[in-house]
C-alpha cells in the first residue's frame, strides 16, 4: 500500500523518491479514472497544477527547502475563489462566474506555492448536508457508491476519500466539513470562528461560516491548519492572536486531560453503533490516562431550532447580492429592472437556496423578528453558557459526528427531518468553538465518526485528542475501495 | 403561527423570487412544517438573556486611513451579464 498523507508524501519528495510532477500527473491520471463513478469536481485546473508540480521540482534540484505542504496536490471546495478560476458554489446562478480576485487562504496557500486539482462539488451556496443539492450533480460517497457523501463539502471529502487529491479545503457553517468526514472516514477540522480567514469565502451565514481540512489523517490536518491560519486584515471578525504551529503537540498525549461527554449529545435519533463506538474510545482514553466526566450541555436540543432561523436569516441578507445586475446569471427577456431580479434569481437558484432565502426573508420581516429572529439569538447565548460552564470543568467534550453512517441517496422526503440530522454539529458553529471528527469504526463497511470539541483557540488540544486515539487504532483509517493510487 | 397564501406571496416579493401556484404551495407548507418546529425554542425562558450575534466577542475593527487600491474597473466589470461604456447596463427603472 502506498503511504499518501502529506507527512508521508513530503518525505518521498525531500528524499527524491519521488517528484511533484510525478506525483501530480499520477493524481490526475487516478481522478480521471475515478470521476465517473465519484464526481467529486466541478472544475479541473491540471495546467496550473502540473506548473506549480514544476516549480517545486526545479526549487528541490537546487536544493532549496520546501515547506510540508508544497508539492502535495490538494483540492478546494467550490465556494472558495481562486482568481481566474470559476467559482460556481454550484449554483446556476454562478456557473458562469469567474473570480475577479483570490480568497486570503488561497493568497496564503498561493505563498507556498500549493497545487490545486481542481474545485469540488458541494450543495448549493453549501445549504444541505448531502451534495444532492448541487445544480450540477450529486458526489457520490466512495465507500459506496449508493450513498452520499455527506456534505456540504461532500466533493471534498469524497476527492480525499477517493484518492483523488491528498487533502482538501471545505468550509463548515453547520457541520458542513464535520459530516462529510464522518461519512468519508477521514479527519475534517472546523477551527475557532475567526482563526481562519472568511475574505474570499462565499457567504452563507456570515456569523457561522468557517474554513477549515479535509485530510486522511491528523497530523495532515494540522500541515494544512498551519498553512491557512492567521489573522487576516481583509476579515474584520479575524482573530488577532498568532497561530501556532499546530504539529508541535500532537504526541503529548491525554494523561490527566479531562473528558466531558454531554449525555445529551447521544439522545434522539442516535444509532446504537455509533454510541458503542464511541463507548469504546471513551475507553481507550480512560486506559491512557485521561479522566471522563460526565457533562450537561441542556440547551442542545435548541442547536437545529435556532441554526435553521439563523443560518437563512443571514443567507436571506448575504444572498441579496445575487439580482442579476453586476454578476451572475441574468434572465432574458425581463420587461423591467424588478421582473429582472424576480426572473434571474428564480431561475438561478435551486429549490433548497429558496426555501432558505424564504425563512430567512420570513422570521427578520416586521412581526415576525421578536418571536424567531431575536429569540433564536438568545437561546443561542443560552447554549453558548452551558458551552462556557462545561469547558470549566473539561477540557474537550466528545460526541458523535453524525446520527450513524452514510445514507443512501433520497433517504429523506422532507427538509426537517434532514435538518434534525444536524443535531451534533450546529452548537458548535453556534458557539464558535473547534471540532474535529475522526473515524471511530465501521458499520456495515462504512464508515463512522466521532467529534472532539474543545474551548476556543484550543485546536492544538483537540488534535492531541484526535491524534492518540488515530494513532492507536490503524484498522480505522483503511482506504475506500479503489482509494489506492499507484505512484 | 402558520404562513398563509397571502404571506407566502409577501415574503416571496420581499426575497425578489417568483413561484408558479404550485411551488408556492409546496414551498409554502414545508416551511410552515419547519416553523412549528422553531416553536420548541418557546419553551427556552430567555427573559433577560442578551442576545448573541456573533460567536467570539465583538469589538470595533478599525485600521489607518491609509488609501490603498481595490478591484480594478476592468476585473469588476468583466462578469457583468451586460455593459455600455465601461458601467453595467440593467433594464428600464423608471
Amino acid at each position: 500500500m502506498e503511504s499518501m498523507t502529506i507527512h508521508e508524501l513530503h518525505e518521498k519528495l525531500i528524499k527524491k523518491e519521488i517528484s511533484a510532477v510525478h506525483l501530480t500527473q499520477k493524481l490526475i491520471e487516478h481522478r480521471n479514472s475515478r470521476e465517473e463513478n465519484i464526481h467529486a469536481f466541478l472544475s479541473f485546473s491540471d495546467e496550473e497544477a502540473l506548473a506549480a508540480a514544476s516549480r517545486t521540482d526545479a526549487r528541490l534540484a537546487d536544493g532549496e527547502k520546501i515547506s510540508p505542504l508544497e508539492g502535495i496536490p490538494g483540492a478546494i471546495k467550490d465556494n472558495i475563489c481562486i482568481e481566474g478560476q470559476k467559482c460556481t458554489a454550484a449554483s446556476k446562478m454562478l456557473e458562469n462566474w469567474t473570480a475577479p480576485y483570490n480568497a486570503s487562504v488561497i493568497d496564503k496557500l498561493k505563498a507556498l506555492n500549493f497545487i490545486s486539482l481542481g474545485k469540488t462539488n458541494l450543495d448549493e451556496f453549501a445549504m444541505g448536508s448531502t451534495t444532492e443539492n448541487s445544480a450540477f450533480g450529486p458526489t457520490h460517497n466512495p465507500w459506496d457508491t449508493r450513498c452520499v457523501p455527506g456534505g456540504s463539502s461532500g466533493g471534498s471529502a469524497a476527492a480525499v476519500c477517493a484518492g483523488e487529491a491528498v487533502w482538501a479545503l471545505g468550509s463548515d457553517t453547520g457541520g458542513s466539513i464535520r459530516q462529510p468526514a464522518a461519512f468519508c472516514g477521514l479527519t475534517g477540522l472546523k477551527p475557532t470562528y475567526g482563526r481562519v480567514s472568511r475574505y474570499g469565502l462565499l457567504a452563507f451565514s456570515s456569523s457561522l461560516d468557517q474554513i477549515g481540512t479535509l485530510t486522511k489523517d491528523v497530523t495532515d490536518a494540522a500541515c494544512v491548519l498551519n498553512a491557512i491560519a492567521g489573522y487576516d486584515a481583509k476579515d474584520s471578525t479575524s482573530i488577532p492572536d498568532e497561530p501556532e504551529d499546530y504539529t508541535k503537540a500532537l504526541a503529548g498525549g491525554v494523561k490527566g486531560m479531562k473528558i466531558g461527554v454531554p449525555r445529551e449529545f447521544f439522545g434522539r435519533g442516535i444509532r446504537e453503533e455509533t454510541k458503542k463506538a464511541i463507548e469504546r474510545a471513551l475507553h481507550f482514553y480512560e486506559q491512557e490516562g485521561a479522566e471522563i466526566v460526565d457533562v450537561s450541555v441542556p440547551h442542545v436540543n435548541s442547536g437545529v431550532a435556532v441554526y435553521y432561523i439563523i443560518a437563512p436569516a443571514e443567507a436571506s441578507s448575504n444572498l441579496a447580492r445575487y439580482d442579476g445586475v453586476s454578476y451572475g446569471f441574468r434572465a432574458s427577456g425581463s420587461k423591467d429592472i424588478i421582473d429582472m431580479y424576480l426572473q434571474s434569481r428564480s431561475q438561478g437558484f435551486g429549490e433548497e437556496v429558496k426555501r432558505r432565502i424564504m425563512l430567512g426573508t420570513y422570521v427578520l420581516s416586521a412581526g415576525y423578528y421578536e418571536a424567531y429572529y431575536m429569540k433564536a439569538l438568545k437561546v443561542r447565548t443560552l447554549l453558548k453558557n452551558d458551552f462556557d460552564k462545561v469547558f470549566k470543568i473539561c477540557d474537550v467534550m466528545i460526541t458523535p459526528t453524525s446520527s450513524g453512517t452514510a445514507f443512501p441517496f433520497h433517504s429523506f422526503s422532507d427538509p426537517l427531518s434532514l435538518y434534525m440530522e444536524d443535531i451534533c454539529t450546529v452548537p458548535v458553529n453556534l458557539t464558535g468553538v473547534p471540532a474535529v471528527s475522526i473515524p471511530v469504526g465501521f458499520s456495515d463497511g462504512k464508515p463512522l465518526g466521532m467529534q472532539i470539541i474543545g474551548p476556543n483557540l484550543c485546536e492544538s488540544r483537540i488534535l492531541k485528542t484526535a491524534y492518540a486515539f488515530e494513532q492507536a487504532h490503524p484498522e480505522y483509517r483503511k482506504t475506500a475501495p479503489k482509494g489506492e493510487v499507484e505512484l | 403561527m402558520k404562513i398563509t397564501s397571502e404571506e407566502a406571496k409577501k415574503i416571496a416579493l420581499l426575497s425578489r423570487l417568483s413561484f408558479g401556484d404550485e411551488e408556492l404551495d409546496k414551498m409554502k407548507s414545508s416551511m410552515n412544517e419547519i416553523l412549528t418546529y422553531m416553536e420548541e425554542l418557546n419553551q427556552y425562558d430567555t427573559d433577560g438573556t442578551e442576545p448573541t450575534v456573533h460567536a467570539v466577542e465583538l469589538y470595533n475593527v478599525m485600521r489607518e486611513d491609509i488609501p490603498r487600491s481595490g478591484i480594478s474597473h476592468e476585473k469588476a466589470l468583466m462578469n457583468a451579464p451586460e455593459q455600455e461604456d465601461g458601467c453595467f447596463k440593467v433594464p428600464k427603472i423608471i
